[in-house]
């Protein structure tokens, strides 16, 4: 089986590469610092089986499996028991381990691994998979109640939809809106290819990111926070080099 | 008396292999420190939950150091820190003297 590591520790990225060296069963392709790293070889490589550590600064490893479609096989190494109930949670993790991890510990989870079920090691989406039925429907328009009166707005020019209170404004380049509706209607009448909510209160238009820093992204000269638990969403999006 | 740490997971781990080994203690003696200074300077900050994290992570290689009953302290520790408490401190910082010192000789 083909596998990495992700851990931001040094120690154990060695310590798990000295492992997996001893275990018939596996060949190490890669070894990485951070998920970031990991999502950008898996855009382009496959493996079989991903030893990935939890806590990490920025972006557990519950964030980075939420970014693969199908994720491999998964085990999960960590300092910290508390997290076996969530870890089960998903199909991929075939074995949680905690550190530190002996010989026999591990080679237990990689027979698991060896027993579970093969899947399809498959990189993360990208946006370049647009059908063109789905890119006919970001040409839709949408129309708006403004003072009684329906306006049409062309929903490719919108770049950020922002909740307020009782109302929404919605940003295009030429003007804004600030119509009596809710965050979750308007979502329903957005093309998913387009738009993704980053945040409670806003939406954007992927199209017309500028750039991503930590928790917010820059869309037009508007500065969007993006939070936690939207954040994979937000990098699965991402075709990243 | 004090718990000591010692080689038994890191020779358990290599098997014999004195240039895994040493190679091991290099990173050790390289990561241990960096990881201190993070969790002092959380401290100093008093960001105690950013403190839980930087003792969460100093935990690996308090058991790698076969440190158990300090590795128990640290668990309590990590978890006090985490509801904005800090009364372990002390016990903690002869922890991590401990290691260093300890890190230094090997």
């Amino acid at each position: 089986m083909k596998c990495i590591i992700i851990d931001d520790e040094a120690t154990a990225r060695m310590i798990i590469t000295q492992l997996v060296e001893t275990n018939a069963h596996l060949e190490l392709e890669e070894e990485f610092s951070n998920a970031m790293q990991a999502i950008k070889f898996l855009n382009q490589n496959s493996t079989d089986l991903i030893f990935l550590d939890i806590h990490m600064p920025d972006f557990t490893g519950f964030d980075f499996i939420q970014t693969l479609k199908n994720p491999p096989n998964v085990i999960l190494t960590t300092s910290d028991k508390s997290f076996a109930i969530e870890a089960f949670e998903y199909e991929c993790i075939v074995d949680y381990m905690v550190k530190p991890i002996t010989q026999e510990r591990f080679d237990k989870a990689v027979q698991k691994a060896l027993n579970a079920k093969p899947k399809p090691a498959t990189p993360t989406p990208t946006t370049s998979t647009e059908t063109p039925s789905e890119v006919n429907k970001t040409e839709n328009d949408l129309y708006v109640n403004i003072d009684r009166r329906l306006i049409k707005i062309d929903l490719t020019s919108i770049y950020l939809i922002e909740a307020k209170g009782d109302y929404i404004q919605i940003k295009t380049f030429n003007k804004n809106y600030t119509v009596h509706s809710t965050l979750k209607k308007i979502e329903d009448k957005l093309p998913d290819d387009l738009f993704l909510k980053v945040h409670r209160s806003f939406v954007i238009n992927t199209k017309h990111i500028i750039d991503i820093e930590d928790n917010s992204v820059l869309i037009e000269k508007d500065v969007v926070p993006v939070s936690r638990s939207n954040r994979p969403e937000l990098m699965k999006r991402l075709n990243l080099l | 008396m004090k718990e000591q740490p010692n080689l038994s997971y890191i020779h358990q781990l290599s098997g014999g292999d004195k240039t895994f080994e040493n190679k091991l203690l290099s990173v050790v003696k390289r990561e241990l420190p960096e990881e201190v200074e993070t969790y002092h300077h959380s401290i100093a900050e008093e960001n105690f939950v950013e403190a839980a994290a930087n003792v969460h992570k100093l935990k690996h290689k308090i058991s790698i150091l076969g440190l158990e009953e300090s590795y128990r302290f640290a668990e309590v520790y990590e978890e006090e820190l985490r509801e904005n408490e800090n009364i372990r401190q002390e016990g903690f910082e002869e922890i991590l003297e401990n290691m260093l010192s300890f890190i230094e000789q090997s």
